[in-house]
């Protein structure tokens, strides 16, 4: 099939970009997304053109690199699916594509669709863990947990941070992202002993990091490859309005 | 102060309490709709009632902070969120994952001022500033005020029009405040959500009623 390429090259943080203009005639349907982008850059490294650069990992859709936005959607049409997981029967033959990067101001832009996502690791740094001993792993039943709960904190610690939520947010705001880790953490016996200072340190660090506020669009929920529910982020209201401010 | 989360609670708690009040003005209204004898005594001495009182003059003054309150933190959260936003997509088509009421909550909010400026300026301070006719029982006749205003057709437009922008605002606003103020029990995020339908749809019809009644009624 034939794809007809709109994509943002930009040279580096401060350079200024532009989208360009690129075809594609020997596309076929079974090719992933970043199979194609894949075809892409062989034809420009043979017309000995610099390469689209973008992020991408385990091509599994459980890593969390990739992710651009297609066609203004955050990891393009499907839902709950991650950039790598798409595949290009979802277009048809002539279709134009748009591919953006994730914007935001705390994703600042590398070169190109790769973006810097570091604002999500400081602001599990600032408190999305729990401080143990480190040591031997404890005996398993030492501390017993219903199914129910377990489960629960699975759903939410399934978040693998791609940013598709900021990237969609009419706000850009990380609340789906931090309030998962909160939620997932809280749950647990072991992250409930520093369940307050976590969600205090987390959020002023989601603030310090210049993300906005999340006004309950529910968006991101819709374009989350794992499906975190908006109601992490209730529980992380929650548990911050429980610790003072209520 | 400063941290989105702190404004987004007092977004919520000014919301919430100027939900109350709409109750409390419906119920008040309600007289309006009484046979054109009964609602004139009853409404005028209502009128009457709430301006003379010190705990409603206390209520006034938290009304009108409330209001400014929750646009000076609308403003402050939809600049801070302008500047997280960054550089915008060329092609943007993230609105078919929400909503549109729930993206366009300032929007809403500003037809929502423009309309109590109008509402305010032609019933509040007619009543608070100027000499209107006085009515039998020797109160002031904001009765007749409203019913003369909605004589004009397109009057009742512009009201339709503020209460349906105030219908769409609450239909997001209720819901979203719940979520602020942390409601996540999924059992109880239903009955929320349910109750700020039956919420919004209540206050919504018994506003439009009003005008559309005494419109249609009068002439």
């Amino acid at each position: 099939m034939k794809i007809f390429l709109k994509i943002w090259r930009q040279e580096t943080r401060e350079a200024k970009g532009e989208m360009k203009n690129y075809v594609l005639d020997d596309v076929t349907e079974d090719m992933s997304f970043l199979s194609m982008l894949d075809l892409l850059n062989e034809k420009l490294i043979a017309a000995g053109e610099r390469v689209v650069e973008f992020d991408h990992d385990c091509r599994e859709g459980i890593c969390g690199q990739c992710g651009v936005m297609i066609n203004g959607q955050a990891h393009g049409p499907l839902p709950h699916v991650t950039t790598c997981q798409l595949h290009m029967r979802s277009f048809n033959n002539g279709d134009t594509i748009y591919v953006e990067p994730f914007r935001a101001k705390s994703f600042p832009v590398i070169r190109d669709l790769k973006i810097d996502r570091s604002s999500f690791d400081r602001m599990i740094q600032a408190g999305g863990y729990i401080s143990a001993s480190t040591g031997q792993a404890p005996e398993a039943n030492s501390i017993p947990i219903s199914h129910k709960t377990a489960e629960a904190a699975f759903d939410s610690a399934a978040c693998i941070g791609c940013g598709a939520c900021v990237a969609t947010c009419k706000n850009s705001s990380a609340a789906l992202f931090v309030s998962a880790k909160i939620t997932h953490l809280v749950l647990l016996p072991q992250g409930k002993i520093e369940a307050d200072e976590r969600v205090r340190k987390m959020i002023a660090q989601m603030n310090e990091e210049g993300f906005g506020h999340c006004s309950n669009t529910e968006a991101c929920e819709v374009e989350c490859p794992q499906q975190i529910s908006v109601l992490n982020i209730a529980r992380m209201n929650w548990e911050f309005n429980k610790g003072g401010f209520l | 102060m400063k941290s989105t989360q702190i404004q987004k609670i007092l977004m919520a708690l000014t919301g919430f309490f100027l939900c109350i009040f709409l109750v409390i003005h419906l119920l008040g209204n309600l007289q309006l709709l009484l046979p054109a004898e009964k609602a004139k005594t009853s409404f005028n001495w209502y009128s009457h009632f709430l301006s003379g009182n010190i705990l409603i003059k206390i209520i006034e003054i938290l009304l009108f902070v409330s209001v400014a309150a929750h646009i000076v933190y609308a403003l402050i959260l939809t600049l801070n969120a302008k500047k997280a936003n960054g550089q915008k997509y060329v092609y943007d088509r993230r609105g078919t994952a929400s909503k549109w009421y729930s993206r366009n909550m300032g929007m809403l909010g500003s037809l929502i001022l423009l309309f109590l400026i109008i509402h305010l300026k032609d019933f509040w301070y007619q009543y608070k500033f100027t000499d209107l006719p006085i009515d039998e029982q020797g109160y002031k006749d904001l009765y007749s005020i409203v019913i003369e205003a909605y004589r004009q057709w397109w009057y009742v437009l512009i009201y339709l029009a503020g209460i349906v922008a105030l219908g769409f605002h609450l239909l997001h606003g209720f819901f979203s405040a719940a979520r602020t103020l942390g409601v996540y029990n999924p059992k109880y995020v239903k009955g929320f959500r349910i109750f700020g339908w039956l919420y919004t749809g209540i206050i919504t019809a018994g506003f439009m009623i009003i005008p559309v009644y005494i419109h249609l009624t009068i002439i």
